[in-house]
């Protein structure tokens, strides 16, 4: 929401360019018509703090990504994830979509190739607690 | 769900839950030590699969969105550790799921005057085996119960351990995430001994 200035008061005279919703109205596009009325991703998982990076440039022949039919939706959690990792609940904040909807792209860019995906170790298989003294005395220092 | 794994170091992030009753501090929490503010992030449950027999007692509804607040802390390039306040209501236990699978460990936020609240929290993490501690947290005017005491109430196994905090405060909040931290790694080792 950040993103864009309050909608300015309606000009007296000016009905025809009054919006007839505002930020409140949510979305114009019904979210199952983003995922063409898929639920889950097609293959993949995508755990909340699962690590998404652009795979970037987009090809080595078109470094810049002329993608055709990339919807903007798609286009713009790429472009979040484009400098640096993100996690996926970053990427859901950031784009304002629910989860849900955000994995479904997602798993639609991985199988474009567009993203590479880092899931998260579980703590059961970390390799030694050096990891979690690290965590300590990083908290401690914050 | 790790059938791949890249070639280069991959960033490791650890997943720290923050739960309790309704209206406890959790979002506070989450702010007062997080570096970035707290995000907000919406689950839609309209999912086919979803067991919706699991609202019991709760009216079929077709759509109902839980926001979950969550935070960052970079402990160093690569390292981070992520905190998600749990949605409050007990009809959303199966995110809990969700979220609780691979967390690190849990924070359960107590408040003396409604201890009550965070039994479902106490009770779901202990069944899981997954490290908390319990902080409690200090609003002003509330009485300051001795730590064995919130244990006793609580029903605590011996072991877990309970501390005094102000939610608002980040040095406190440091300081419950570092027990917390430290308590999963003892939790880790005999397990690793075992």
């Amino acid at each position: 929401m950040d993103d864009y200035p309050p909608a300015p008061p309606p000009l007296p005279g000016h009905g025809s360019d009054r919006h007839w919703y505002d930020d409140e109205a949510g979305p114009l596009v019904r979210l199952y018509a983003l995922t063409r009325g898929r639920t889950r991703p097609n293959s993949a998982e995508f755990d909340l703090i699962a690590m998404i990076t652009a795979e970037s440039p987009y090809g080595p022949d078109d470094p810049y990504g002329s993608d055709p039919g990339l919807a903007p939706e798609p286009a713009a959690i790429l472009e979040l994830c484009r400098f640096r990792s993100q996690s996926v609940a970053e990427i859901a904040a950031d784009s304002e979509l629910p989860v849900g909807v955000v994995r479904v792209l997602l798993g639609d860019l991985l199988d474009a190739g567009l993203i590479h995906v880092s899931h998260p170790v579980p703590p059961a298989l970390l390799p030694d607690e050096r990891i979690l003294r690290e965590v300590i005395n990083g908290l401690q220092a914050l | 769900m790790a059938s791949k794994h890249s070639e280069d170091t991959p960033a490791l992030a650890l997943k720290i839950l923050v739960a309790g009753g309704f209206g406890v501090g959790k979002t506070t929490l989450v702010g007062s030590v997080s570096e970035i503010r707290p995000l907000r992030t919406e689950e839609n449950l309209t999912e086919a699969g979803r067991d919706v027999d699991d609202t019991g007692g709760v009216e079929q509804k077709t759509t109902t969105t839980v926001a979950m607040d969550f935070g960052r802390i970079t402990i160093r390039e690569g390292l981070s550790l992520y905190l998600f306040g749990t949605p409050g209501q007990d009809r959303f236990w199966f995110l809990w799921d969700e979220l609780a699978h691979g967390a690190l460990g849990a924070v359960v936020l107590a408040d003396t005057r409604r201890l009550a609240d965070c039994f479902p929290s106490v009770d779901y993490f202990e069944r899981r085996a997954i490290p908390f501690v319990v902080a409690v947290n200090c609003f002003q005017g509330s009485r300051r119960h001795a730590v064995e005491k919130v244990s006793l109430a609580l029903d605590l196994d011996t072991g877990t351990p309970v501390l005094l905090c102000d939610a608002r405060d980040r040095e406190s909040g440091k300081k419950v995430l570092v027990a917390l931290v430290e308590h999963a790694s003892r939790r880790h080792a005999a397990r690793l001994l075992a």
